[in-house]
């Protein structure tokens, strides 16, 4: 099968998309979602919480349905498409790998921040043990300058990994940048790269052609940009742009098209766009999950949302610290009056 | 006033911070620090200031084992399963400053009445230390049916150990969550932020008490009661802000500065768990005086 791919597509609406929802997936929606996919020839369906294994929490979001039922609702209905997992380690634990492994998972992506891929190596090694395919997920990957990612690769590498990301969280990332970061890893790792990337500066798809360009294989896309902030790199747009450049991903586009629209479009609650506050964190290499959580408190202390995302950007505050959110605008709320 | 002797296994930066915190206390009196490599910068200031030093580790303490009564084990998980063996046999008392866990959970500001005549206690994690005493604030005026934390630590402050086996934080700590701090279900999160200058640990505490138990102003009284315990071995424990109040949820954000003894003050999760260590050290002596005296 993988033969006749160019590149390797991870389609990540049912992990990155899960903040788009609030995590509120059901199982009837992966069903459907999931065996669409599949139709399609998708290679790899991510499936998880928005902040991988064990990210239902009160910090990010409880799940709606518990994600080892969605996962086995996944596999079930996958003969072709494998599915993958996200773990970040300090979240989620290799029990939850375990279990993701005995429902039929077969790729573990381990994901830590830009700067601290050594936390990783137990995730890295036992889910090779269970036989799992292995990524490092760099994520946040604009907060270190190039040199630093190269160092971080190449520990990944070092642990086992089968892939190296550079994961584009906040969407802040220029396409020139991502043309430096992925050359520089070409040069550096004798494993695959890959790029995820985020629209909220509308650059989803040039970074992920210039990435591709540059060398990655492993590509990471959401059906109508299904995923945090203004969504991914759009999965259906991005199979038939590849196929105008004689790109082959071996999904086929009707196919991944008619899903797209019929399928996961009923889902969102409204259309992926770039609106003011994903735009803002683009603007300001905030973390995408982190515009729900912004709004939402916005409107609790009546203050504007962007405030609290310019102002957590300025803090440096990294991946998984929704916290800091309420804390922020609690403060912004408190300097007004 | 009379005082229990004890020693520090372990001559690494938390060895050495216990050090510093040991020469101030009023009931302990540390005689000897234990290393393995005479070499070590904790090893060389325990010299200088007067200490009994010790570089061939514990075999080479217990051929002196009047030497102290009360020892602190601040080396590794692995390291403690055998100190902790040789140490019970010898009848000292340990606080496991590793993640070993052979003894009983205590949170300094919680249970360690409780354990007084244990041998060996553990302090479980700087995030334990940290946030279970407001899960157990909560708790102790409204059922807490849920405890969720998260610690945000700065990359600089998280050593190897931590790192290489970040999985025992927090399974350890949601264990403790529930068993120390009193929540039926127990979650815990670690983050790591590299930002520079470095930035205090941070803790955040959701709870969410039973249904039709909620009593704002219990709890409100409660945590500012529970602070002042922390501060008073913790003087750079505080809350950020008021806690949050939102049905049955409550959110307490908490900040930790370390007193910067041989630790940065910005490793206030270190620095949790040394203050820790001695405030339960003092309990087991007053403990140990009180029988003597009876």
């Amino acid at each position: 099968m993988e033969n006749n791919r160019d590149i390797i597509i991870t389609e990540v609406a049912l992990r990155d998309g899960s903040h788009a929802i609030a995590h509120q997936y059901t199982v009837e929606q992966v069903l459907k979602v999931a065996k669409a996919l599949n139709d399609a020839n998708v290679p790899f369906i991510e499936v998880s919480h928005g902040d991988g294994l064990a990210g239902s929490s009160l910090q990010y979001g409880l799940s709606k349905t518990n994600e080892m039922e969605l996962i086995e609702a996944a596999v079930s209905v996958a003969d072709k498409s494998k599915i993958a997992v996200l773990l970040i380690p300090g979240i989620g634990t290799l029990h939850e790998l375990k279990e993701a492994a005995n429902l039929g998972a077969k790729m573990a992506r381990i994901a830590t921040h830009v700067t601290e891929a050594d936390v990783a190596p137990q995730h890295i090694a036992y889910a090779k043990e269970l036989g799992m395919e292995t990524v490092g997920f760099l994520m946040m990957n604009h907060m270190a300058p190039v040199d630093k990612l190269v160092e971080q690769a190449k520990l990944m590498e070092s642990y086992g990994a089968d892939t190296v990301y550079v994961v584009d969280s906040a969407g802040y990332l220029l396409p020139e940048q991502v043309r430096e970061r992925i050359r520089a890893l070409k040069q550096s790792v004798g494993i695959n790269i890959g790029f995820h990337g985020h629209n909220n500066l509308s650059l989803a798809m040039a970074n992920t052609l210039v990435a591709i360009e540059e060398g990655a294989t492993r590509i990471d896309g959401s059906v109508r940009c299904l995923g945090a902030g203004a969504g991914n790199t759009q999965t259906e747009v991005l199979v038939a742009v590849c196929e105008r450049m004689g790109i082959k991903t071996g999904i086929d586009l009707y196919k991944i098209m008619d899903m797209a629209e019929d399928i996961v479009a009923p889902i969102l609650p409204v259309p992926q766009e770039i609106t003011r506050d994903s735009l803002t964190l683009g603007y300001a290499g905030v973390y995408s999950s982190f515009a729900l959580h912004a709004k939402r408190a916005a409107t609790k202390f009546g203050i504007d949302s962007r405030d609290i995302l310019i102002e957590l950007g300025k803090r440096k505050v990294v991946g998984g610290q929704e916290d800091m959110i309420v804390d922020v605008a609690a403060e912004i709320a408190k300097n007004k009056n | 006033m009379e005082k229990v002797k004890v020693a520090i296994l372990g001559s690494g930066n938390i060895g050495t911070d216990l050090m510093i915190k040991l020469g101030r206390s009023e009931i302990l009196e540390l005689t000897t620090v234990i290393g393995i490599d005479p070499n070590s910068d904790g090893l060389r200031r325990a010299k200088e200031l007067g200490y009994t030093t010790i570089s061939d580790g514990i075999d080479g303490f217990l051929k002196t084992p009047e030497l102290a009564d009360i020892i602190f084990d601040a080396t590794s998980a692995k390291a403690h399963l055998y100190n902790s063996k040789v140490l019970k046999e010898a009848g000292k008392k340990v606080i496991d400053m590793t993640p070993a866990a052979v003894g009983p959970y205590v949170c300094a500001a919680v249970n360690i009445q409780e354990h007084l005549e244990k041998d060996n206690i553990n302090l479980i994690t700087c995030g334990g230390q940290a946030t279970i005493p407001m899960v157990h604030a909560v708790n102790r005026v409204c059922p807490v049916e849920y405890a969720e934390i998260v610690a945000t630590i700065s990359s600089r402050s998280a050593g190897p150990g931590t790192r290489a086996n970040i999985d025992e934080f927090t399974e350890t700590t949601s264990r403790a969550i529930e068993v120390v701090g009193g929540a039926k279900k127990g979650k815990a999160i670690i983050i790591l932020n590299p930002a520079e200058p470095p930035i205090l640990m941070r803790d955040t505490v959701y709870t969410l008490v039973e249904e039709g138990k909620m009593n704002e102003e219990a709890i409100r009284q409660s945590i500012a009661e529970m602070t002042k315990v922390v501060q008073s071995y913790v003087p750079g424990y505080r809350l950020r802000t008021e806690p949050i109040f939102d049905g049955n949820k409550v959110t307490i954000f908490l900040e930790v500065e370390g007193a910067g003894d041989y630790l940065p003050k910005y490793s206030g999760n270190l620095d949790i768990m040394t203050a820790a260590g001695v405030k339960i050290a003092e309990e087991f002596a007053k403990n140990l005086l009180q029988k003597q005296t009876v």
